[in-house]
């Protein structure tokens, strides 16, 4: 029987405090972004200044723990060089990995910071192991975070065929749409997160309510219309009801998280090499319930991988904390195939 | 500097008898290239991979540049076969749709193209794309006109740019089909029911705004691109190629106004009329065109 590999816990960090609390929670990982338009999780209040980050980096590595910073947007033109400052930002401060999505930011890193460690991002949108050789070869990416898009054979089918870590995603917002190739929130609203970080941003929502009804518009466009004892969830625009041939439908998807804590054994018999938890955008008590859910049942998982049942607290814990309070298995099962 | 048009891939699933007459007739259309190929859903097997090469070859006859689509979603060993087989085959050129035809090209030493759905918004990428040997680029469909300047300003006269300028943008791509999804259908056992949608499947709002199309995997615009406004913008920010992508209705004649609107034989605003006369599957849009702007927004300068 092989060893077994245990993963790396990935945990989000929108702020010092969330980094703390990570640390703290059980994350071998905080992964971050600065405090700007070069990495997905662009919204107000959150992020790192350098020097924050510079101060992280020092706080993980004191507990032996690693960071990891999303430069994980499309480099724009005419000015990349934020994208590129950001890269020897990252570089100075030390770093475990940077988490990149753009060949003209890798491309930097590699020439400029040869040392510096690259993961290709989810934005980078690679999924299967001829995409991720490319990157491999040419920037020398030693892990890629896989799109939450592929079945669990596939997932162990790609690790099989590369040299490169995989990453996966464990738990959180869901995208069903191939990351890093997705321009709906720019039709609606003009900002995307390839060009601003942005998905379905705050500023273009607006709840508008009538006579107990209440509509949840993005950019204008109804995407979803709820009646009085309906719960409400946020307009992220793949989630809304919408109508096809007169019949009212999710058209796309419904408001669901990812959560594959019940398949854990079979992403760590697959050799996945670190999970990774959604969510820079979460306050820091989410994420501390969901880094200490994950962190025991990773340690359960890996002392006895035959035996691994996920907890039942921890179960309750996870779906309080979902989107429209369910959750999916995404690609990775697939009852819809 | 000239400005010539692309017939893009025909996105939806059209019967094989229906396809082989579109490419009939734009052997004798105004179009300079043609993209052939299965670019969405790798269960469409109706035109086989030596179907497309001998339209190809008729094409080519006919004096058409032609290229060949790849998949822009690839998740299987099957499916990245086909594209291995058919970049090594080397018959016609390639516009890869995704980072594994990009190395494949790359490697086979050959010509190809930058697909819109491989990521370039800067020079810098633009720039490593070329050192893998690609001589076109058509730009992501969020790119507007001034980034597309920036992007092309060191790049001029080095590699062509196209712009998708007509037809349902493509926006997103998921593993899931939704056309399946809506029809209560499961993937594997579709019965190929998009073949009923030529144009795509509209989804509108609950207060009835056309807003989207679905085409299996792929989720594209409920509006339909139009770029006749901007055709001197165009000029200006170094794209030489219009993109129009198929659509079920009068195509012949979107091709034949934009070719006179290139010619300067229709003004913009009298080839507008003339599109707004055919048979469109959604309202125009152009919004694109501008930073920080909806694309489905429809803005005349």
């Amino acid at each position: 029987m092989n060893a077994v590999i245990q993963p790396e816990l990935v945990c989000p960090a929108g702020s010092p405090r969330a980094l703390d609390v990570a640390l703290e929670a059980g994350a071998d990982a905080v992964y971050l972004g600065l405090r700007d338009a070069t990495n997905a999780r662009n919204f107000a209040g959150l992020n790192f200044s350098p020097a924050e980050l510079r101060a992280a980096v020092r706080r993980a590595h004191a507990s032996g723990r690693k960071v990891l910073m999303a430069l994980n947007t499309q480099a724009l033109s005419p000015d990349p060089g934020p994208w590129l400052r950001a890269v020897d930002v990252a570089a100075d401060a030390g770093v475990d990995a940077l988490i990149a999505a753009d060949v003209a930011v890798m491309a930097h890193a590699k020439k400029h910071h040869p040392a510096l460690r690259l993961h290709l991002s989810v934005q980078g949108s690679a999924t299967n192991h001829e995409a991720i050789a490319l990157y491999h070869e040419r920037y020398g990416i030693q892990r890629a975070v896989l799109p939450r898009v592929l079945t669990l054979s596939q997932v162990a089918h790609v690790i099989r065929q590369t040299p490169v870590e995989i990453e996966v995603f464990g738990f959180g917002s869901l995208c069903v749409m191939v990351e890093g190739r997705c321009a709906l929130s720019s039709y609606a609203t003009g900002r995307s997160p390839n060009n601003a970080g942005v998905c379905s941003p705050a500023e273009s929502v607006r709840w508008e309510e009538k006579g107990g009804q209440v509509d949840a518009r993005l950019g204008g466009v109804l995407i979803d219309r709820y009646g009085p004892e309906e719960h409400r969830a946020y307009p992220t625009l793949c989630k809304g009801r919408f109508e096809i041939e007169g019949r009212r439908e999710h058209a796309l998807e419904e408001p669901t998280s990812l959560n594959t804590i019940d398949v854990l054994p079979e992403l760590i018999r697959a050799g996945v090499k670190a999970i990774k938890i959604e969510g820079r955008q979460r306050s820091a008590a989410y994420i501390d319930q969901v880094t200490r859910v994950w962190r025991q049942a990773i340690d359960r998982a890996v002392a006895d991988l035959a035996a691994y049942e996920p907890s039942p607290a921890g179960q309750q814990a996870l779906q309080r904390l979902s989107e429209g309070r369910q959750t999916t298995l995404g690609a990775l099962s697939r009852p819809w195939q | 500097m000239t400005m010539t048009l692309t017939a893009g891939a025909v996105q939806y699933h059209w019967p094989r008898d229906t396809l082989f007459r579109f490419y009939a007739d734009l052997a004798d259309s105004p179009v300079h290239d043609v993209v052939l190929g299965e670019v969405v859903c790798s269960r469409r097997r109706d035109v086989k991979p030596a179907d497309w090469l001998a339209l190809a070859a008729e094409l080519t006859q006919a004096g058409k540049r032609v290229w060949l689509g790849t998949l822009a979603l690839i998740e299987t060993e099957a499916e990245l076969r086909g594209v291995r087989q058919a970049v090594e085959r080397g018959d016609v050129l390639i516009e890869a749709n995704d980072a594994a035809a990009v190395r494949l090209a790359w490697h086979a030493g050959r010509p190809w193209s930058i697909g819109t759905h491989v990521n370039v918004y800067s020079s810098e990428a633009l720039a490593e794309y070329r050192e893998m040997g690609a001589i076109r680029w058509l730009a992501p469909v969020e790119l507007d006109l001034d980034a597309m300047q920036a992007v092309m300003a060191p790049h001029r006269g080095h590699i062509e740019a196209e712009v998708f300028a007509f037809g349902r943008l493509p926006l997103a791509l998921s593993a899931r089909c939704f056309t399946a999804r809506h029809h209560g259908l499961q993937k594997d056992h579709c019965g190929f029911v998009c073949g009923n949608d030529p144009d795509g499947l509209d989804v509108t709002t609950q207060e009835g705004q056309l807003f989207l199309a679905i085409n299996g995997i792929q989720t594209q615009s409920g509006t339909v691109q139009c770029l006749l406004h901007h055709l001197p913008g165009l000029i200006g920010a170094g794209v030489s190629a219009l993109r129009l992508s198929p659509c079920a209705w009068d195509f012949l004649e979107v091709l034949r106004l934009h070719d006179a609107a290139l010619r300067g034989r229709l003004a913009p605003g009298d080839a507008e009329a003339v599109l707004r006369g055919l048979k469109l599957p959604g309202p125009l849009s152009n919004g694109f065109t501008h930073a920080r702007t909806p694309g489905m927004a429809w803005e005349v300068a």
